[in-house]
């Protein structure tokens, strides 16, 4: 082998490099469609989301195709004989500090649910771990494609905030999928925020997505301990409870006493969510709080959210879901204090079966109209 | 090591075999090489102990030069320019504590520099009272083996790690209540040992070639085989660095083979199943007797890979040197016996132990006046080499046991090989080959078990896999 074999070898090598490189960036991969989950490993019972993935052996990612696809919602086209049921929202339907079976569709699907017309009830979880209508209403969007039969919808005075919609990093990293949602509902959001990542050419080459491609690669070998394990978070064996005891400060979002901004808040998003799922039924639901009983609990029921701003809030909710005719439940009071863990709406497995109780009497009463 | 170390490596293999050519060979090599265990060197929580310890490695060579060296090779004349390399990187290392920044090749700040004069001094002392010594008596090099050991099992003995970890916090005035037996994490460490060692025993049997301090000290801390081995023999290593060297097409194409092997190997295959393989969390975890498997598995081949795709590496640096590094490993999962697959298995690791361990513990058995019986000899010789090998890799019961287990291992298949070979070898090749097959699978689950203790942080952990491997758990 000589030096001039070796120089053409190089450049050949080199090229070829460059040319897959570039190429990556013009044709759109799709990779995220293809997964091991649901063929080789079962599929996740939630979307993969973590922060320590050496840990809780899950990852978070941005690619919703990818995100779907290691769903177990994606295991097989829908059966005839099944009653589909999604529940979209954040980190408490997740379910942070919860196993898989103790979270609200986990308790809800092994409740065994049956519809009056003899399909038996599945129930999925499609929450994810940030509080923002915009990231549900991208999740619904897609989650459509699996035909549910009912929707159920998750929401806190948390989740509405103007501000907030574009900045969790699922919203921010589907800039396109946004600005769809944002053409086809109208929504009063900003497609120029610096929020929302438009990668650059380069950025799309293969090079350029290295970290999002190892990323999907890590994904499917975590499936193994998923499999092997059924763990997919982190559970700490201590951590600190949700705040009790609040200063003074009553301000909401920059907002302060004695008006709510209706215009501050993302009803647009939360309306637009109802008209993408058609004639899909919806139940909506103010998810429970922690209401506290701690210092300056007069002025705050928790640390997000102050006394005024809340009940404006649903007052609000209520008022459009009564004009609406939305199928509406408040269930903000359900849950007693102790029953929450390390943030004011993250609740324990015995507050999520009371949701559960609840939700299971609106869920058959659905199904037999 | 890192990604970008080991590129940085390579830049610098490229360079230093462009640079050591002709007589300056040693000397070159002996420069990056003491660079190299400064910059290899991870940061330590007891200040100023990551250029201690480098420094201290550099002494050490030094000394068993000095103990060791032919009379013909310790003119003054002939090694100081050596000397003086040494010296002179490890105070150009310690006046880089007066950059603007924190710290260049060092892994933090350099001590003072009347501290790191000190430090040569001492150094030049330790190394003249060598010379010195080694002319009055022999038994010095027992002694420097001696030392070399008692260092080994402060390192290896994690409660002497963590006493003398707080001896140096408290002696640098830290919170001592900080200190860990992770502490002391000296670089190389095992790798020199076994190097000294090498030199020191061929030096009492009078098998050690004549050889000047720069090409010692170049053997011995030779940069692309610091970490991870292979531990080459002197004899061989001094062929390759006193062959006239000029990097040929071949060299290149060769060394880029093994590198991009070793690094597929290491950052792809090795680090992608690190995810996934069994550790004393996932243990506990683990739903199944099957899937337990799979994770053994996972880290079965996690840990080939991973060690493997250095010595590729360590082998690709060597080669764009000059150098022709010894082989590690030879596909030993797919030996069909376990003796097979330690001969095949950090083969430059078990060929030092064979050398001066199992071989001449095995002579001295049998040349008593009452020579033990030959199935005794090799008992007692096997058991006690595997449990030192467990012992190298760290002074834990785990490790202990990993080591008896093998040593048990290469026992029973020395017997049974002894009462059927025979009869296998008269087999029509057909046969062979399946009992070869079978042998393999055999052997790597013997092998895959072993490497339970070895994954396992106690012998409780280790307990509870096997019962769920076997479906008891």
């Amino acid at each position: 082998m000589d030096a001039v074999f070796l120089r053409k070898a190089l450049v050949r090598g080199l090229g070829l490099f460059a040319a897959v490189t570039l190429l990556f960036a013009l044709v759109p991969s799709g990779l995220g469609r293809l997964s091991l989950y649901n063929r080789v490993f079962p599929g996740r019972a939630r979307f993969p989301y973590g922060e320590n993935p050496a840990q809780s052996y899950n990852l978070s990612i941005f690619d919703l195709d990818a995100m779907f696809a290691s769903h177990v919602i994606n295991a097989e086209p829908k059966p005839a004989d099944e009653y589909r049921v999604v529940l979209v929202g954040d980190s408490a339907l997740w379910g942070w500090l919860l196993r898989p079976q103790e979270t609200l569709p986990g308790q809800l699907d092994a409740a065994g649910l049956t519809a009056c017309d003899g399909r038996t009830v599945r129930v999925y979880n499609l929450g994810y771990p940030t509080i923002s209508l915009t990231k549900d209403l991208l999740i619904l969007d897609q989650a459509m494609r699996y035909q549910p039969d009912l929707v159920i919808w998750l929401v806190t005075l948390e989740s509405f905030p103007a501000d907030k919609q574009l900045t969790p990093p699922l919203v921010a990293n589907n800039a396109a999928r946004v600005d769809d949602l944002i053409a086809r509902y109208s929504l009063p959001l900003d497609p120029a925020s610096p929020d929302l990542v438009r990668p650059t050419f380069w950025e799309r080459t293969l090079v350029g997505q290295r970290r999002p491609l190892a990323d999907l690669l890590w994904l499917q070998l975590y499936g193994v301990l998923w499999s092997a394990t059924g763990v997919d978070q982190f559970y700490p064996a201590s951590y600190d409870r949700a705040q009790t005891d609040f200063d003074t400060d009553v301000s909401f979002h920059g907002m302060q006493p004695p008006m709510l901004d209706e215009s501050s808040l993302a009803f647009p998003v939360l309306e637009a969510g109802l008209r993408a799922v058609g004639g899909t039924p919806v139940i909506l639901v103010n998810e429970p709080i922690l209401v506290s009983s701690g210092k300056n609990s007069d002025l705050r029921y928790n640390f997000y959210s102050p006394r005024w701003a809340y009940d404006q809030y649903r007052q609000m909710l209520a008022d459009k879901a009564a004009a609406g005719g939305w199928n509406y439940l408040d269930l903000w009071d359900l849950v007693p204090a102790g029953e929450f863990t390390n943030i004011p709406f993250h609740m324990t497995a015995k507050g999520e079966s009371l949701l559960a109780a609840r939700l299971q009497a609106a869920i058959q009463q659905q199904t037999c109209p | 090591m890192t990604l970008t170390i080991i590129l940085v490596s390579m830049a610098a293999a490229l360079l230093a075999g462009w640079l050591a050519r002709g007589r300056s060979r040693p000397l070159v090599l002996l420069a990056f090489s003491a660079l190299a265990v400064y910059a290899f060197q991870p940061a330590l929580p007891v200040r100023h102990l990551d250029f201690w310890l480098p420094t201290v490695t550099l002494a050490l060579v030094a000394a068993s030069w000095a103990l060791t060296a032919a009379p013909e090779q310790r003119s003054w004349r002939a090694n100081w320019p050596a000397a003086a390399i040494l010296a002179g990187i490890v105070l150009l290392l310690g006046l880089t504590r007066f950059l603007p920044f924190d710290a260049f090749l060092t892994a933090s700040r350099p001590p003072q520099t009347f501290q790191i004069v000190l430090a040569i001094l001492l150094a030049a002392a330790l190394t003249g009272a060598a010379l010195w010594l080694s002319r009055r008596s022999a038994k010095w090099l027992a002694a420097a083996i001696g030392l070399i050991l008692a260092l080994f099992l402060v390192l290896k003995v994690p409660e002497l790690s963590y006493w003398t970890s707080f001896f140096f916090h408290k002696l640098n005035q830290q919170y001592s209540g900080a200190a860990s037996a992770a502490d002391l994490r000296w670089l190389g460490f095992s790798y020199i040992a076994f190097r000294l060692i090498h030199t020191i025993r061929d030096r009492q049997s009078g098998r050690l070639p004549a050889v000047t301090l720069a090409e010692y000290a170049a053997y011995v801390i030779f940069f692309p085989s610091l970490t991870a081995g292979p531990i080459d023999r002197i004899e061989r290593f001094l062929g390759d660095l006193r062959r006239p060297f000029a990097l040929s097409a071949e060299d290149l194409t060769e060394a880029g083979k093994r590198l991009l092997v070793g690094l597929f190997k290491k950052f792809v295959i090795a680090d992608a199943l690190a995810l996934v393989a069994l550790n004393g969390t996932n243990a506990l975890q683990v739903r199944t007797a099957g899937w337990t498997w799979i994770l053994l598995y996972a880290y079965a081949f996690q840990i080939f890979f991973d060690f493997s795709g250095y010595t590729d590496i360590a082998i690709g640096l060597g080669r764009l040197l000059g150098f022709k590094l010894p082989e590690n490993f030879n596909a030993p999962y797919r030996k069909p016996n376990l003796t097979q697959f330690w001969n095949n298995w950090h083969m430059t690791l078990t060929q030092w132990f064979r050398a001066y361990f199992f071989n001449p513990v095995t002579r001295l058995l049998r040349s008593t006046k009452k020579p033990l019986p030959i199935p005794v000899v090799i008992f007692v010789t096997q058991i006690i080499t595997m449990a030192l090998i467990g012992l190298w890799h760290g002074v834990t019961a785990n490790f202990v046991l990993w080591g008896l287990w093998h040593g048990l291992g290469l026992f029973v298949h020395n017997r049974w090989s002894e009462r059927t070979k025979a009869r296998f070898a008269v087999l029509p090749p057909r046969w062979q080959t399946v009992l070869n097959a079978g042998g393999a699978l055999l052997t790597f689950h013997f092998v895959a078990l072993g490497w339970v203790f070895f994954a396992m942080p106690d012998l409780s952990t280790s307990w509870h896999v096997f019962l769920k491997l076997f479906g008891f758990a």
